[in-house]
């Protein structure tokens, strides 16, 4: 399995990265981590003409937090968000997360753009991402524009990424995130994609009543999805075994996966329910202090 | 910047276990290939070509990364590390004689890389864990060893770490 042949060019400069994309057109394929690309490359299910590699735009490598928000540049590697204390600190919802894309050696080298670019509908950074209200920093030659992720997966590995444009930066507001979070899949080994997970932000008055909450839910549907309807059954509640049944019932009621060879749709079904309720659950005991309970 | 047509070949330089190698070669070769093919190092071993083995892990600037997933033009200029880089002076690096006592590798097809990502673990983390070991194995596929030998072999030599003897990755246990 070797790749087709193509050009190969190496942008010193975003700048430059701009002008390549311009040039070449659709022709030219960003290429990061390259862990889905190459894979795509070398069994020939893709041969694009040349490849951009933008693995030295270091200044598209970087976690700040800034004005209320993190921000990270599109070239961050998988291991430098699961490694950050800031991240830890800000978001740990990312860092329960990020273990569990692929393995240690592929995470060394992917990259959160290229996550987020390939949109996996089971990939766990487009979940969290969305989970926690992120927004994609898009640039070209031309302009710069920012899409919120409720808008920025299209389809199955398709976004609202166009020919000539490169994603810089991926943000998302941490001042007022819920204290409550919780990340849960499912897979059938560790660091296979998942069959179905959760992502689940969440907080509470002093008196455990729920005040937001954010559901997420991955492998479902053709794109991660936010699951509304299931959580404004909870809003203002103290969540009981009854609630938690019920919103489980929702989900799985609100979402439409496909059947394949890795799991049938009535599978995917029942793991939904399962694993929003244990997202649910295990932000709920965060959020009121009485740590992990899954 | 740099620029190169699919029919071209490209001038490489890299540090392969502390040794300059400077090759030309197309775009499209594997940095598996190339240590393979053009540097004679076949200690690195090609499984699957689409990062699902691990057999072909190398230490790229120190990280454990699939070899079969970047491109030989992707190295130019960075330091790597293969099996073949971890004896000494004839001597076996302490995570080879660890997985020789425990019974850590059968038809070996799996230990290089295996071997490889441990190096990262073990420079990287002084509190190795057994979670952590089981983690990072996760990463490689074993077809005859049952992963036991491995993990023990693994702790083994972190734990002599913890115990003070440094094992710092040169193959010297000091
Ligand atoms: C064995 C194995 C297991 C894996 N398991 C998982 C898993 O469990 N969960 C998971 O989510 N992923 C998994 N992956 C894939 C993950 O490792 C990739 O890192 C990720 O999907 C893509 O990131 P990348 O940086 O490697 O991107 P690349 O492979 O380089 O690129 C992916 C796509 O994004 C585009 N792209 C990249 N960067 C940009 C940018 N800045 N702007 C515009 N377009 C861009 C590329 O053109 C390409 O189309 C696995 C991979 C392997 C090999
Ligand atoms: S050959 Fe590279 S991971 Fe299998
Ligand atoms: S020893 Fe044979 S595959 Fe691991």
């Amino acid at each position: 399995m070797k790749p087709a042949s193509f050009d190969y060019c190496r942008p010193a400069t975003v700048e430059e990265a701009f002008q390549l994309l311009a040039e070449y057109g659709d022709e030219g394929k960003l290429i990061a981590g390259g862990q889905s690309l190459v894979p795509i490359l070398n069994m020939r299910l893709s041969s694009p003409k040349c490849l951009i590699d933008i693995n030295e735009l270091q200044d598209l490598n970087y976690i700040r937090y800034e004005d209320g928000w993190i921000k990270m540049g599109a070239l961050t590697r998988q291991r430098d968000v699961e490694k950050s204390a800031l991240i830890q600190e800000k978001c740990p919802l990312l860092s329960e997360a990020v273990p569990f894309i692929g393995h240690m050696q592929t995470r060394n080298r992917g990259t959160i753009g290229g996550s987020l670019v390939h949109a996996d509908p089971t990939a766990e950074l487009p979940l969290s991402f969305l989970a926690l209200n992120g927004r994609a920093v898009i640039q070209s030659a031309e302009e710069s524009r920012e899409v919120d992720l409720s808008e920025f997966f299209i389809t199955y590995l398709t976004t609202d990424i166009m020919p000539g444009e490169l994603l810089t930066e991926v943000k998302f507001p941490v001042d007022s995130v819920p204290k409550g979070y919780s990340f849960q899949e499912y897979s059938r080994r560790h660091g296979d994609f998942a069959l179905v997970a959760a992502a689940c932000i969440l907080d509470t008055d002093s008196e455990g009543r729920i005040t937001t909450i954010r559901l997420t839910m991955g492998g479902v549907d053709a794109v991660p999805i936010l699951v509304e309807e299931a959580v404004d059954v909870l809003i203002g509640e103290k969540l009981t075994e009854t609630l938690l049944e019920e919103a489980g019932r929702i989900v799985s009621a609100h979402v439409d996966p496909e059947g394949d060879l890795h799991a049938s749709r009535e599978y995917r079904l029942h793991l939904a329910r399962v694993f929003a309720k244990k997202a649910i659950q295990t932000a709920y005991h965060r959020a009121i202090g009485k740590g992990s309970a899954s | 910047m740099i620029k190169v047509s699919s029919r071209e070949m490209v001038e490489v330089r890299m540090k392969i276990n502390g040794q300059v190698y400077e090759e030309r070669v197309e775009p499209r070769k594997l940095l598996s290939d190339f240590l393979r093919e053009d540097c004679g190092l076949t200690g690195t071993h090609v499984g699957c070509e689409h990062g699902v083995c691990g057999a072909c892990t190398v230490l790229v600037n120190g990280s454990a990364v699939r070899s079969c997933l970047m491109f030989a033009v992707q190295a130019d200029g960075k330091e790597i590390m293969t099996v073949e880089g971890l004896a000494k002076n004839g001597q076996p690096h302490p995570l080879q004689e660890a997985f020789s006592q425990c019974h850590a590798l059968q038809c070996g097809f799996c230990t290089p890389g295996i071997l490889m990502s441990a190096v990262e673990l073990l420079s990287t983390d002084s509190d190795l864990t057994t979670d952590e070991i089981k983690e990072m194995l996760s990463g490689h596929l074993c077809r005859c060893t049952g992963y036991k030998g491995i993990i023990e072999a693994i702790e083994k030599v972190a734990n002599r770490q913890k115990e003070g003897e440094k094992t710092d990755g040169s193959g010297v246990t000091v």
